[in-house]
């Protein structure tokens, strides 16, 4: 516990050298805290390295005892198995729709509310950013039975429309772009009324520019959130043409008439197809998401 | 400051002091270069902006909320979906019969235990975690930070998928692992004592990481001559966690435990996959209860008074943390 906070400020300013004393504590401890940072990882890991070894096991080697870390023969067989058994492309093409969908919705809407928020003084605002307050703290599941009716009564069971409109805008994304067009400067907006531009022409074509750091941030956390959402399209789709990829990877890991045998394989396979993609992007683009929270935690 | 809470209070006081400003003569808005501007320049714009966003709100969050509330005084079933005014008032019928049913309390109780174990763990792991790696680890920060946060982003059904093959009793990981080492593993999911450990294991590897961002956030905002200051007075490793690190990380602890606590209190995907909510109902939750209450027997009005009490629950608990943990500062 105290090896860490030891060797605090050179942490805290990475590219400072640190002072001579500090450096001579940091090179005893910081080796342990490496170790210690690594086993951690790797138990973190340890389940998507089973997964995606798995996936491309055979049938023995996945029920072989002691485990077998390595394929003795790498195969597809899952894979094919899976395909076989699932419409996987579909679920994929739902699943990136959806997504899609949600994702512009909330770009486009919740922006257009950050900014009125943030920039533009009316009556009503209070009142307008304490609802916003208030939406982000109900729980989805508050709102699934009668979302069900109304979505029945609406016809909007299985379809598309149904699994984006619950989601077209987001608390978080409103109260994430309010902050972020809080920096945007007046005097930029001042001007741009002064020169005769209406507000939507300063909306989309000033402030939208300049924040889309926040926008990038908030498309990829809408992008994840739509993704990984199970609850609602569980709830929200009977048709299994419908279905998204959480729910059809769910329904088919709960079949009781799914064979036993090599079952878990194409579960691996699956769940592999799910997660990859998501991991991928994440990779690519993870410093958005550390920025995100950060700041939709902390103003 | 407190956080989310924080700037809304913020904000509220800033809007007062606009209100005031607004009560003046129309005539102060054109002295602009003072820093306040006369109220409701821009109400028609504002109102349009916000339109989208309130008319979806409206619809599918407003009217929902009082929807469920109308529909726990109902005994709401199948043939009211499409007739839904049609469903008979029962008062306060599907309360008192909450009260006396045994699942649902096991629910209950079980929910509370996920929370209870599964809310410090997260938050203790994550503190560490992220103690770890602002103070010490510089290289290959970005790695290590990028790995801890990885399950976040993933679908918890895959995840569940995955850790079910994990500690599967016959081709499973840990019972593999156990068996050469000349032990048995016990049959985590398929046990009424290690099923709920179990699920509280994956939530806190899923979102662990969450919480070590908002605490890497949190340590960087502390400024360095904080610090330095206690390290000149004397203060060694230990002390400075303890006295300057911990107090001064106090809102991020508080925003990371009510998003923690709210999260878990709703757990729904983890038994879902992992489980089914058993064996017997040894991991069924009031989320997971009140799901088979009314989409698997349609008991829709019983299922929304379910939801009612959670919801009450959740912002109980909510407002009790905010008020603990902010009087805990002074």
């Amino acid at each position: 516990m105290s090896a860490p906070t030891a060797s605090a400020p050179a942490a805290s300013a990475p590219t400072d050298p640190a002072p001579a004393g500090r450096r001579r504590e940091g090179r005893v401890r910081r080796p342990v805290l490496y170790v210690l940072a690594s086993l951690g990882l790797l138990v973190m890991a340890t389940p998507f390295l089973w997964m995606a070894l798995s996936a491309f096991k055979t049938r023995q080697d996945l029920t072989a005892s002691p485990p077998v870390w390595i394929p003795s023969r790498w195969t597809l067989d899952s894979f094919s198995a899976l395909l076989d058994q699932l419409d996987m492309p579909r679920y994929f093409v739902n699943s990136l729709v959806v997504a899609v969908m949600v994702t512009v919705c909330n770009l486009l809407f919740c922006s257009m509310l950050g900014y009125a928020l943030a920039k533009l003084d009316f009556a009503g605002r209070s009142k307008v950013f304490a609802t916003v307050l208030a939406a982000l703290m109900v729980p989805g599941n508050l709102l699934i039975l009668p979302l069900y009716v109304l979505m029945s009564g609406l016809n909007l069971i299985d379809t598309y429309a149904g699994l984006v409109l619950p989601f077209a805008a987001s608390a978080f994304g409103v109260f994430l772009m309010r902050q972020f067009m809080q920096t945007v400067p007046d005097e930029l907006l001042e001007a741009a009324r002064i020169d005769g531009a209406g507000e939507w022409y300063i909306f989309w074509r000033i402030v939208l520019p300049l924040v889309k750091p926040a926008l990038a941030t908030l498309a990829i956390f809408t992008f994840l959130g739509s993704w990984n959402n199970f609850v609602w399209p569980l709830v929200a789709t009977n048709d299994p043409g419908k279905y998204t990829l959480p729910v059809a990877l769910a329904t088919f890991a709960n079949d009781p008439n799914r064979t036993v045998a090599g079952g878990n394989g194409m579960l691996m396979a699956g769940s592999l197809l799910v997660v990859l993609p998501v991991l991928a992007v994440f990779a690519l683009l993870q410093r958005h998401f550390t920025q995100g929270i950060a700041t939709a935690g902390l103003k | 400051m407190p956080l989310v809470t924080g700037s809304a209070a913020d904000d509220a006081t800033v809007t007062k002091t606009r209100r005031s400003g607004g009560a003046q003569p129309p005539a102060a808005g054109s002295r602009r270069h003072g820093r306040r501007r006369s109220l409701g320049r821009h109400t028609l714009h504002g109102w349009l902006f916000s339109t989208p966003f309130l008319v979806l709100f409206g619809v599918f969050m407003l009217f929902p909320i009082v929807a469920t509330l109308w529909m726990s005084f109902t005994d709401f079933g199948v043939r009211d979906v499409r007739q839904p005014l049609e469903a008979q008032f029962v008062g306060l019928d599907n309360y008192t019969r909450l009260f006396g049913d045994d699942t649902f309390r096991t629910a209950l109780f079980n929910t509370a235990y996920f929370v209870v174990v599964g809310v410090p763990l997260t938050i203790v792991l994550g503190l560490l975690v992220a103690l770890m790696l602002n103070n010490g680890i510089d290289r290959a920060r970005t790695f290590f930070r990028v790995g801890f946060y990885a399950p976040v982003v993933t679908s918890i059904v895959a995840v569940a998928v995955v850790w079910r093959f994990v500690l599967d009793p016959s081709d499973g990981l840990i019972a593999g692992l156990a068996t050469e080492l000349g032990t048995k593993a016990p049959d985590f999911l398929g046990s009424g004592t290690w099923a709920m450990p179990s699920l509280i294991l994956l939530a806190v590897w899923r979102n662990l990481g969450t919480v070590m961002v908002l605490f890497i956030a949190g340590l960087q905002a502390i400024p360095t001559e904080v610090r330095e200051a206690a390290r000149l007075d004397g203060a060694g490793g230990w002390q400075e966690l303890r006295r300057i690190t911990v107090p001064l990380l106090r809102p991020t602890m508080l925003y990371a435990t009510v998003i923690t606590t709210i999260g878990y209190l709703n757990v729904f995907e983890e038994p879902f996959v992992m489980t089914q909510g058993g064996p017997g109902d040894a991991t069924l939750t009031v989320s997971l209860n009140m799901y088979r209450e009314g989409f698997n027997f349609f008991h829709m009005g019983y299922a929304s008074a379910m939801a009612y009490v959670l919801f009450v629950v959740i912002m109980g608990i909510t407002v009790l943390q905010l008020r603990l943990l902010k009087d805990n500062t002074r």
